[in-house]
């Protein structure tokens, strides 16, 4: 197995035995791609659209229809094995998988077995272990089999023929916070290239996991696999209970509770997992290659064309914001955790020339913003004001027409309105007064019968001019700039 | 040419039309006449569609009084098999699990027939699926052979042919997956041929073999053929394994320096005197018209048949998993639970033979099996195919009967499914290559006093059709066995 930095600490001491056992894990990752239309015909590709709404003939397997690979779920299963550095085969093909399910119309699923599209690449973690990948897949959904409508089943086939890839790790992870890792780089990665939106919530990413357990310096045992997890916390969970159950389970020492190869079920709500099918109940699923589909053949110009597609993956973004834009580790993680989050600030900082100023404001203000669960939107996608708006806000504050605390406030109003800064600073108030005139006026009223700061700041203690702004900024009601308020006063008291 | 003559021959069909010697009412009226004639004893329909056959009949003659140009095929009624989709129009495959069935959607290649005006009257019986030699795996009417009604017309085209050699059309559909055209026609005494696997769009016909299938038209004569292969080949984007290739065209020319193959193995000393007589008299037309006869070696042919009943049923096991009951067709509710619905829905919607090829077709995908059988017999067809290619190293076409005999009785096969398989022995290898295939009349025996036709198989390298059917052509011109015609009194006479 591989070792890593921390191998002594990974893994579970027994507490009754005092035998450290080492979790072995692997993922499978199925990830929706977000194609404009189903893999192998021209249905719309579409969440909660009514049901079977976005079917035809060949979606819904009627006789005689035949599939056609769609290029665009092509392209993007292209992509995303190129972001994950894999070897993309130039010679691939599908596979009919056999089984019986009322969602699965034509009774078996396109998906490819022995000849995936890519082998290889994998994704490193921050500590600097490589989880590697065995290989990734194209296939396409089955449908949606619902049984919590009253006595009968309902099925929904706009689900049906959906584009998936599935990812299959090496079982190269031991700890649950690794797969969390694993789950939440990918899922970047896969949203950095726009093959998918990575939404558990809608299905648009479903992962299982492989797991077993062995003392250490032993070699690996019997491996279980966990479905129904969806969230990656219930991942999480899920593997911190089975380490714990099958360690529990092989320490018994009672035959009949030795850990066996099946399949068990995640219960989030009672936090545990439960069997659902042992290896002998397993499908045959009678793989053989799909007659209807002519083999995938990739040549190198294609690969090159959507290699030139790639964006910018976050490693290589994060190292460029420190190294060329003075930007702290921390900031650039923040940054490019989402491409649509780097790409907003990469334009206010092109547009404000202020890179440091951008990332503040965005890293500060405007996450803020979007995780107040008073304020609308709570994405970066569906801000109502443009970068340029940005940048226009943050050069207000920097030439000193705003306050930062006037600035926060606009903002809050570029949220709930979409309307420019320049004009919400001006609608509510908050323009700060650099004009001198105006602001002498207020500073000379200040001063009258202030004797024992004028004297003081003459006698070189300048900063006692500072207990004047604070009036002076009162009577503007907080409109002036501070800042030339006190050089103002300076050199009101130096003429005089 | 006489108008009983004309209405037997597409092309003298479409061209009276076109120069308004006749309507397509009448056409079609006369077909109908002749239908009704023939049909309570023939049973060469299922189903037919005289409202929908007239008011496209009418159409066409509106069109054609105002001027407006019409296809090749304009006016000329044509039969199209039961696994053939026309939307809205029952197409039960011969299934108990189909009846009913009315596909949403139009074959490709039956929108090109009525696109070039041809006129669909009526679908016709078929074995179970396209399985079987003889038309009697019919979960309905089981079709006669017009030369004998005692005698089975082929299968699993059976009521195509019969139509056709009924002289109802001039033209009718089958599909041609083992010899399921080339055995009829041969059995029935006209012309049909398999084309190139791929140069026919197979989306819209319901698939059995889907490596194997193939739109294949039956005819009373070659240039009818020819006609109908320009009308409904070339590449499809509904269909990815069609060859990226125009529709199909005529070759000029005759048989004058063609090198033609004649495999031991196609004239096996088993083979009846009285059938290797007609043989002979083939062989020696074809060389008074100027070809050269090369002996050639075919040396895997005995293993075809076991193939072909491994690649086949395995692909049918696949394709036939979507009747299960839930969106179309038969469904028998069992025992309640939904494996008992696919189950009880299954068991009561196929027929013997489909199960037993469900059934075999199951058992050589699964898992240890798969390399001894499928995988096996992917390898024994690579060898099948190399035998062509090598034997057309040196000759341009092949020869050989299209059946061991002539049509054999109804019932007299049932009870024996090996023996009904070995009736695709000529046929099947050429399918399993992939190759083009023609049958057509050449000669008859007698037997028991009743005179049955004889068809000469003609096989070219992939993507030849146009040679095969120009030498198919070139002999039809110099004999007359086409012309010969069934005594249609007999079925008048059972009828009164």
């Amino acid at each position: 197995m591989s070792s890593t930095p921390q191998s002594d600490v990974v893994g579970l001491v027994s507490p009754k035995t005092g035998v450290h056992w080492i979790p072995v894990i692997g993922l499978e990752v199925h990830c929706q791609l977000k194609t404009w239309t189903k893999l192998f015909c021209g249905c719309r590709n579409e969440f909660g659209a009514p049901p079977n709404s976005l079917t035809c003939p060949v979606c819904t397997a009627q006789p005689g229809a035949l599939p056609v690979l769609n290029r665009e779920a092509l392209d993007l299963a292209l992509r995303t094995a190129l972001a994950l550095g894999a070897d993309v085969a130039p010679r691939s093909k599908f596979d009919r998988k056999n089984y019986f399910y009322c969602d699965l119309p034509k009774g078996y699923q396109i998906s490819q077995f022995d000849q995936p599209y890519c082998k290889g690449g994998g994704i490193t973690l921050s500590s600097g272990k490589r989880v590697r990948l065995t290989r990734i897949h194209l296939e396409e959904d089955a449908g949606k089999a619902i049984h919590d409508r009253g006595p009968t089943t309902l099925v929904d086939l706009n689900r049906a023929g959906v584009p998936l890839i599935e990812s299959v790790s090496e079982a190269d992870m031991q700890t649950s916070q690794e797969a969390f890792e694993y789950l939440s780089t990918l899922k970047q990665l896969l949203q950095y290239v726009g093959a998918s939106d990575c939404d558990m919530e809608k299905g648009s990413l479903r992962c299982d996991v492989n797991i077993s357990v062995h003392p250490a310096g032993e070699p690996w045992r019997t491996k279980v696999e966990l479905k129904n997890l969806n969230s990656f916390r219930n991942v999480q969970a899920a593997i911190e209970y089975e380490i714990v159950r099958q360690v529990e389970a092989y320490e018994s020492g009672d035959p009949a509770r030795m850990p066996v190869q099946e399949t068990r079920l995640f219960d989030a709500v009672a936090g545990l997992t439960r069997s659902m099918r042992k290896k002998e109940d397993a499908h045959d699923y009678r793989y053989f290659p799909e007659p209807d589909l002519p083999p995938i053949t990739v040549g190198a110009e294609m690969l090159e064309r959507q290699r030139a597609m790639l964006p910018e993956m976050p490693p290589a973004r994060r190292e460029r914001y420190q190294a060329a834009l003075g930007l702290s580790a921390y900031d650039a993680g923040v940054l490019t955790a989402e491409r649509p989050l780097a790409e907003f600030f990469e334009t206010v900082a092109r547009l404000s020339n202020r890179p440091k100023e951008a990332s503040n404001w965005i890293t500060n203000e405007l996450l803020r913003c979007l995780s107040d669960p008073e304020l609308e939107p709570t994405s970066i996608d569906e801000l109502p004001f443009r970068p340029h708006d940005m940048a226009l806000l943050i050069e207000m504050v920097e030439a000193g027409a705003l306050s930062v605390q006037a600035g926060r406030k606009v903002l809050r109003a570029m949220f709930q309105t979409g309307k420019s800064p320049k004009e919400l600073a001006s609608s509510l108030g908050l323009e700060q007064i650099s004009d001198t005139s105006a602001l002498e006026g207020w500073c000379r009223e200040a001063l009258v019968g202030k004797d024992k700061i004028i004297a003081d700041v003459k006698a070189g203690k300048t900063k006692a001019v500072g207990a004047l702004v604070g009036p002076v900024m009162k009577a503007s009601k907080g409109s002036a700039n501070p800042q030339l308020v006190q050089e103002i006063l300076l050199r009101i008291i130096a003429e005089g | 040419m006489s108008p009983a003559a004309t209405a037997q021959d597409a092309c003298a069909m479409a061209g009276a039309f076109q120069r308004g010697e006749r309507s397509a009412e009448r056409n079609v009226l006369e077909a109908f006449e002749r239908l009704d004639a023939a049909e309570p004893r023939l049973q060469a329909f299922a189903g037919t569609q005289r409202e929908r056959a007239l008011s496209q009949a009418r159409a066409l003659d509106r069109d054609r009084a105002q001027g407006i140009s019409a296809g090749v095929l304009a006016g000329v009624p044509v039969a199209l098999k039961s696994n053939m989709c026309w939307q809205g129009v029952e197409a039960h495959c011969g299934s108990r699990i189909l009846a009913g069935y009315k596909p949403p959607y139009t074959a490709t290649f039956v929108e090109r027939l009525i696109a070039a005006g041809a006129i669909p009257i009526g679908m016709t019986n078929m074995d179970e699926f396209a399985m079987g030699s003889s038309g009697e795996n019919s979960a309905f009417g089981v079709a006669r052979n017009p030369w004998d009604l005692a005698r089975t017309p082929g299968g699993s085209s059976s009521g195509s042919a019969a139509a056709v050699a009924a002289g109802i059309v001039p033209i009718a559909l089958g599909s041609d997956t083992g010899g399921s055209v080339r055995q009829p026609a041969a059995f029935c005494g006209i012309a049909g041929f398999k084309p190139t696997y791929g140069r026919v769009s197979r989306y819209g016909l319901i698939a059995f073999g889907s490596s194997l299938d193939q739109v294949s038209p039956f005819a009373r004569s070659l240039r009818d053929i020819e006609l109908v292969c320009h009308v409904i080949s070339g590449v499809d984007a509904a269909d990815s394994t069609t060859a990226q290739l125009p529709p199909m065209e005529i070759e000029a020319g005759d048989l004058r320096g063609l090198r033609i193959g004649v495999p031991a193995e196609y004239f096996p000393p088993q083979l009846a005197p009285e059938v290797r007589k007609v043989y002979d008299a083939a062989k020696a037309r074809l060389l008074e018209l100027g070809a050269q006869l090369v002996d050639v070696r075919l040396p895997h042919t005995e293993y075809a048949i076991p193939t072909y009943y491994v690649v086949a049923t395995a692909e049918a096991s696949s394709n036939l998993a979507r009747y299960e009951g839930i969106r179309y067709g038969l469904r028998v509710e069992g025992d309640g639970s939904l494996q008992g619905m696919f189950a009880a829905t299954r068991a009561a919607g196929f027929g013997a033979e489909v199960q037993r090829r469900i059934l075999l077709g199951t058992y050589v995908l699964s898992s240890g099996y798969y390399d001894a059988w499928y995988n096996r017999a992917l390898r024994v067809r690579r060898l099948l195919r190399r035998d062509f290619d090598t034997a057309f190293e040196q000759v341009d076409l092949i020869i050989g009967p299209t059946t061991p005999t002539a049509a054999f009785r109804l019932g007299e096969k049932t009870s024996d499914p090996v023996a009904m398989y070995l009736s695709d022995v000529m046929t099947a290898p050429i399918s399993l290559a992939g190759l083009p295939g023609l049958s057509l009349p050449c000669g008859f025996v007698e037997q028991d006093g009743v005179s049955l036709p004889l068809g000469l198989q003609i096989i070219g390298p992939a993507l030849s059709d146009p040679l095969v059917l120009r030498a198919g052509r070139s002999f039809e011109e110099a004999t007359d066995h086409h012309r010969r015609r069934p005594d249609l009194a007999q079925l008048q006479a059972v009828r009164a």
